[in-house]
C-alpha cells in the first residue's frame, strides 16, 4: 500500500481556503454562463403580469377612474384601484419609518409616477396596452418641491390622511408637512463653544437626491396556492425574513404559510430594502386569482418611484482655535423625505446614524438636529451603499474640515492630523453618543500620504497655479483628501430594531457524515460573494475546506431568521454568527474527539483541521473523522449528529475607516474634471478575502464618482421629475471610470469574533467627499469655499466663470 | 394581435416560431426560448445587459424587434462556452480575475467582449474601455472586467499561436 506523506501544517492551512485566502468565487460559474436565477427569470405555468397606471402629476386630486376600456382588452384579468384594496385594508401599507404609504393612490396623488391602478393581464404587452386605456380624471393641485418652503404657513397640505395626527412616529409634528424633529448632543454647550470660538466656519451643504440604481430593477413573483393555503413570494428582497413578517402582519396570512425567497439579486445598494406597492399588488392579485403574478418595474419606474437616497440640506458650523484645534460642531439638517416617510432606518433613529457626523475627530462638544419634511416627491430615503445616513454625515464633516482649513489658511491634511482621535483614546466616546470600538487614524493617514507623495503633489499644484496665472495652462490641479469613519453592523438589539424586529443575525450549520457541510444564514448576497466568504470564515473555524461547505441564504423556509443584507451588516453580524456557530460545532467535536482518543477534553488542542493530544500531535482526530463518528458512534452523554445554530446580537457597531486621496485636473474652459489619480486606503479590520474586498472598493468608488460628478434626481416646480431614466441619470461607463489604487491597514474590531468590520460601503462614504474636495481644492486659491454637487461639466464651468477664470 | 412567422439560428440551432411583430428580441429570447442569460436593465438601450450577437455584430436585444432577427444568426451567452462544455477563455478569465459581482451585467458584458476580441484580438486597455462602453456595470468599477478581457485576449492569442 502506498502511504501518502502526511500534509504539512502549512499545506493543511492552505487547503482550507479560510480567512485571508484569495479564494475564487463559487458564484461565478453560473453567472458567467448566463445561468443565474434572477426574479424576472422565473416563469411559472399560467403566470400573469402586473403593470401600473401612474400619476402624470406631482400633486393632484383623483376625480374618477374609468377601467372599462382596459377591462375590455382580451387577456386583461383585473384592474385594481384603491377602492378594491380598501375592503382588505390594503390601500395603505406601513413603512419602515413608522408612517404609512399609499399602495394605490387614495383620492390624491402626491408625487409624479405614483401608483394609481394595477393592471393584471396574460402577458406584459397586454398589460401595457391596458395601462394606456385606464382613464383617470385629475384635478391638479399646487406642487411642493422645495423643501425649504415645506413648513411655510401657506404651504400646500400634502398628507390629508394624517392632517389631524400631530403626534408622529418620532414625536410631535409642528406643521402639516412636518414629519419629525430629531436631536442629539448638547445644543446649549455647542452654541456656547461657537460663540466663544476664535474661528467659526459655516456652510449650507446639500447632498442632492440620488438613486441606488442597481442594474436589476425591483420585482416579485407572488404565487398563492389555494389548495394548501401557502403564499410564496420570490423577489428582490435584501431582507427576506422581514418581508415575510411584514407580509403576514398586513395580509393576516399566518407567517408559517408564507414563504419568501430571494433568488439571485442583481445588485441592491439599498434599493431593495423596502417594501413597495408592486409587491403588495402582485400578492393581492395572486391571492384573488389563485395563479402566480409577476411584477417587475422598468428603469424609469425604478428611478422615479422606488427608494431614492440622500436629499439632505445640511447646515454646518464648526468652531476652532486659531491654531486649528476644533472646539465644537453644530449641524442642522432639513431632510426631504418625499410624500411618505419610507426611510429605511432602525426604528429609534429617524435620521439613521447621522450623529456619526463628528467623524474621525476628537470634538469635545456637538449638536445635531434633523427636521424631516414631506414634499411632492417619491418616497424612500434608503442607505445607498452606506450605513444609515452615514455618507451624508461623512460628506458634511469632510467638507467642513476643508472649509475650516481654508479659513485658517492651513493644509487640510494637517488640520485633520491635529484633530484625529488618537490611537490610545479607543474605545472612544463621541460627543454624540457613540463608542468607537477601535482605530489608528494617524498611521492610516501617514501611510496614504507617503503612497501618494502628498507633499510633492502640493508642490506640483503650486507650480500649476503659478503657470495658470501666467497664462501657460488652462487646467487647474486639485488635490482632494477624505478621512472617514463609518459606523456599520447594525446592530445591538437593545437599541436597533426595524418594525420591532431586533437587528441580530444568524447562522445554522449541519456537518454531513462524510465531513462536508451546509451553512444557512439570515442574510442575502447581492453580489458581495457571501457563498464564497462565509464559507471561508467557517473553514478557519471548523477545519473543513471552504470547497466542501455549501452556503445558502434567502429562503425563509430553510434559513434561520435574520434581518438581511444592507448597511454593511452581513460580515459584522451574520459573519459573527457564522464564527460563533462554528465554535459550537468545534466544542462538540472536541468532546467527540476526547471520546475517540480516550482522553479528557482538556488534554486536547485544536490545530487547523483536527484535535490532537497536547504534546503528542501524532494522536489526533481530524474533523472529517469526528464528523463520521458523530453519526456512527453511540457516545455516552452526547446526542448523535453535528449541528449548531447561532443567533448573534452584536455588543456594539463596528467602525471601519479609511484615508482617500484624489487628484484631478480641471479644464476651466469646458468644466471637464479629469480624475488623474485615486488612492483608497481602507481599514476594515480582519480581511476575509482580499480579492473580494478590493472588488468592493472598486465598485463603491465608481458609485461615489457617479454621485459626486453627475447623479441628480431633481424636480421642477410642477413636480415633474428630472433624471428619471438612464438618458439623464449618470452611470459611469468604463471610459469615465478611472483606475483605482487600493491599500489597507488592519485594525481588528475588538468585539467581533474574528475582528472583521465590513467594507462594502466605505468607498462610497469616503469617495464622495474625496472627489468633491478635489474639485473644490482646484479653485480654493481663487476664493471658492463651496458649491453644491454634482460637479458635472456644466456646474464646474459655471463655477469657473463666476470666478472669472473662463476665456 | 396577428402573429408573424420568424426563423433564425440561435446558438447554432434553427428556430422557427410565431410571434407578435412588436415582440422585442429580448422578450422572445427570454420568454419564448427560455434563454434567460441576457437581461433587461434599462429599456433605453444604455445598459447593455441584453447584448447578444447578431450576424457578427453586438446588438442590444431590447432595442431590436424579433422580426429584425428574422433569418439572422443570433448568439447569446448560452452559446459562448466551448463546444466541449468547458468555459470559454473569457468566462474563465472573468472568474479568475473577479470580473463580476452580482452577475447581472455579466452575460451582456461577456457577449460584447467576445465580439470585441474578434474585431480586435489584441486590444489596449483604452480600446477595451471604449469597446465595452455600451455595457454598464454597477458593481465592479470595470477595473477587473478590463483585466479579465486583457487576460482572455492573451489566452486566445496563445491558443491560436499553438494551433
Amino acid at each position: 500500500m502506498n502511504e501518502q506523506a502526511p500534509l504539512s501544517r502549512e499545506e493543511r492551512v492552505k487547503n482550507l481556503k479560510g480567512i485571508g485566502s484569495e479564494r475564487k468565487r463559487v458564484e461565478d460559474a453560473r453567472f458567467t454562463q448566463g445561468k443565474g436565477n434572477y426574479v424576472d427569470d422565473i416563469n411559472l405555468p399560467g403566470m400573469l403580469f402586473g403593470d401600473f397606471v401612474r400619476s402624470p402629476y406631482g400633486h393632484a386630486r383623483i376625480k374618477s377612474i374609468d377601467k372599462e376600456a382596459a377591462l375590455a382588452v382580451p387577456g386583461v384579468v383585473a384592474v385594481l384601484t384603491a377602492e378594491d384594496l380598501k375592503p382588505l385594508s390594503l390601500h395603505y401599507m406601513p413603512t419602515l419609518a413608522g408612517d404609512v404609504q399609499a399602495v394605490l393612490a387614495d383620492e390624491k396623488v402626491l408625487f409624479q409616477n405614483q401608483e394609481v391602478a394595477f393592471v393584471v393581464a396574460e402577458n406584459r404587452y397586454i398589460a401595457a396596452d391596458a395601462v394606456d386605456l385606464v382613464e383617470v380624471d385629475y384635478e391638479e393641485l399646487p406642487a411642493l418641491t422645495d423643501a425649504f418652503k415645506a413648513l411655510d404657513e401657506d404651504a400646500p397640505l400634502l398628507r390629508e390622511d394624517i392632517k389631524d395626527k400631530m403626534e408622529g412616529a418620532h414625536g410631535p409634528r409642528k406643521h402639516h408637512n412636518h414629519i419629525f424633529l430629531w436631536e442629539e448632543g448638547d445644543k446649549a454647550e455647542t452654541e456656547k463653544a461657537l460663540s466663544e470660538a476664535e474661528v467659526v466656519a459655516e456652510e449650507l451643504i446639500t447632498y442632492q437626491r440620488v438613486h441606488p440604481c442597481p442594474l436589476e430593477t425591483c420585482g416579485i413573483v407572488a404565487s398563492m396556492d389555494k389548495v394548501n393555503g401557502k403564499l410564496t413570494l420570490w423577489g428582490t428582497f435584501q431582507a427576506p425574513h422581514a418581508v415575510r413578517t411584514v407580509a403576514s402582519l398586513i395580509t393576516n396570512i399566518a407567517e408559517h404559510n408564507i414563504r419568501v425567497i430571494s433568488p439571485d439579486i442583481g445588485g441592491g445598494f439599498g434599493n431593495k430594502v423596502g417594501v413597495y406597492p408592486g409587491y403588495i399588488c402582485a400578492a393581492v392579485a395572486s391571492i384573488v386569482t389563485g395563479v402566480p403574478v409577476k411584477w417587475v418595474e422598468d428603469r424609469m419606474e425604478n428611478l422615479t418611484s422606488t427608494a431614492f437616497a440622500r436629499d439632505y440640506h445640511m447646515t454646518g458650523k464648526i468652531a476652532a482655535t486659531k491654531d486649528g484645534k476644533i472646539t465644537g460642531l453644530w449641524c442642522h439638517v432639513l431632510a426631504d423625505h418625499g410624500a411618505f416617510d419610507a426611510c429605511a432606518d432602525p426604528t429609534k433613529f429617524p435620521a439613521g446614524f447621522f450623529h456619526i457626523v463628528t467623524g474621525s475627530y476628537d470634538i469635545p462638544v456637538a449638536y445635531v438636529g434633523v427636521d424631516g419634511v414631506y414634499t411632492n416627491k417619491a418616497p424612500g430615503g434608503v442607505a445607498y451603499r452606506c450605513s444609515f445616513r452615514v455618507t451624508e454625515a461623512a460628506y458634511l464633516i469632510e467638507r467642513m474640515i476643508e472649509i475650516l482649513a481654508q479659513k485658517l489658511d492651513m493644509d487640510p491634511v494637517e488640520l485633520r492630523m491635529k484633530n484625529f482621535i488618537r490611537k490610545e483614546q479607543f474605545p472612544y466616546q463621541s460627543a454624540l453618543g457613540w463608542e468607537y470600538d477601535s482605530g489608528d487614524y494617524h498611521t492610516a493617514m501617514e501611510k496614504g500620504m507617503a503612497a501618494v507623495e502628498y507633499d510633492a503633489l502640493r508642490k506640483e499644484q503650486a507650480e500649476n497655479r503659478a503657470a495658470f496665472d501666467r497664462g501657460e495652462t488652462r487646467t487647474l490641479m486639485g488635490v482632494g483628501t477624505a478621512f472617514f469613519t463609518e459606523i456599520v453592523g447594525a446592530g445591538p438589539v437593545k437599541n436597533c430594531d426595524i418594525l420591532g424586529l431586533g437587528m441580530f443575525d444568524s447562522c445554522e450549520i449541519r456537518i454531513h457524515p462524510t465531513g462536508s457541510a451546509i451553512a444557512r444564514l439570515g442574510t442575502i448576497s447581492q453580489g458581495q460573494g457571501h457563498a464564497t466568504t462565509f464559507a471561508q470564515i467557517l473553514a478557519t473555524e471548523i477545519g473543513i475546506p471552504a470547497e466542501d461547505i455549501t452556503l445558502e441564504e434567502g429562503d425563509t423556509d430553510t434559513a434561520p431568521y435574520g434581518l438581511g443584507t444592507y448597511g454593511s451588516r452581513s460580515t459584522p453580524v451574520a459573519g459573527a454568527a457564522t464564527a460563533m456557530a462554528g465554535r459550537k460545532i468545534r466544542a462538540k467535536a472536541q468532546m467527540i474527539a476526547a471520546y475517540l482518543l480516550e482522553v479528557h477534553e482538556g488534554d486536547l488542542e485544536w490545530d487547523v483541521d483536527r484535535f490532537q493530544i497536547k504534546g503528542n500531535p501524532e494522536a489526533h482526530k481530524t474533523m472529517k473523522e469526528i464528523a463520521f463518528a458523530s453519526y456512527n458512534q453511540a457516545i455516552p452523554g452526547l446526542e448523535p449528529g453535528l449541528e449548531a445554530v447561532s443567533y448573534y446580537d452584536p455588543p456594539n457597531m463596528t467602525y471601519p475607516f479609511g484615508a482617500y486621496f484624489c487628484v484631478v485636473d480641471v479644464d476651466v474652459d469646458t468644466g471637464v474634471v479629469d480624475v488623474r489619480r485615486f488612492y483608497a486606503l481602507d481599514d476594515c479590520g480582519t480581511r476575509i478575502n482580499p480579492m473580494i474586498i478590493e472588488g468592493q472598493v472598486h465598485g463603491g468608488l465608481t458609485e461615489a464618482l457617479a454621485i459626486a460628478m453627475g447623479q441628480d434626481i431633481s424636480y421642477d416646480e410642477m413636480g415633474n421629475v428630472q433624471g428619471g431614466s438612464l438618458m439623464d441619470f449618470f452611470l459611469p461607463t468604463a471610459v469615465e471610470t478611472p483606475v483605482w489604487e487600493t491599500d489597507f491597514t488592519t485594525t481588528p474590531s475588538p468585539h467581533h469574533p474574528i475582528g472583521a468590520k465590513g467594507v462594502g460601503e466605505s468607498p462610497n462614504v469616503g469617495g464622495v467627499p474625496a472627489f468633491s474636495n478635489a474639485v473644490h481644492d482646484a479653485f480654493a486659491h481663487k476664493g471658492l469655499t463651496h458649491t453644491q454637487m454634482p460637479h458635472d461639466h456644466w456646474r464646474v464651468w459655471q463655477t469657473a466663470q463666476k470666478l472669472g477664470l473662463t476665456g | 394581435m396577428s402573429k408573424m412567422h420568424v426563423k433564425m439560428t440561435i446558438n447554432g440551432k434553427e428556430v422557427e416560431a410565431l410571434a407578435e411583430p412588436r415582440t422585442l428580441l429580448i422578450h422572445f429570447l427570454r420568454e419564448d426560448q427560455s434563454l434567460t442569460g441576457p437581461h433587461i436593465g434599462c429599456d433605453t438601450g444604455h445598459c447593455g445587459a441584453c447584448t447578444v450577437d447578431m450576424d457578427g455584430k453586438s446588438v442590444k436585444s431590447c432595442m431590436t424587434f424579433v422580426g429584425q432577427a428574422n433569418g439572422k444568426d443570433v448568439t447569446t451567452i448560452e452559446g459562448i462556452g466551448n463546444p466541449d462544455g468547458t468555459l470559454h477563455a473569457l468566462q474563465e478569465a472573468f472568474r479568475e480575475h473577479h470580473g463580476l459581482q452580482c452577475g447581472f451585467c455579466t452575460p451582456g458584458m461577456i457577449t460584447r467582449a467576445h465580439r470585441l476580441l474578434q474585431e480586435n484580438p489584441s486590444p489596449t486597455e483604452e480600446e477595451i474601455r471604449y469597446g465595452i462602453s455600451g455595457n454598464l456595470c454597477r458593481c465592479t468599477g470595470y477595473q477587473n472586467i478590463v483585466k479579465s478581457i486583457m487576460v482572455a485576449a492573451d489566452m486566445l492569442n496563445a491558443q491560436e499561436a499553438a494551433e
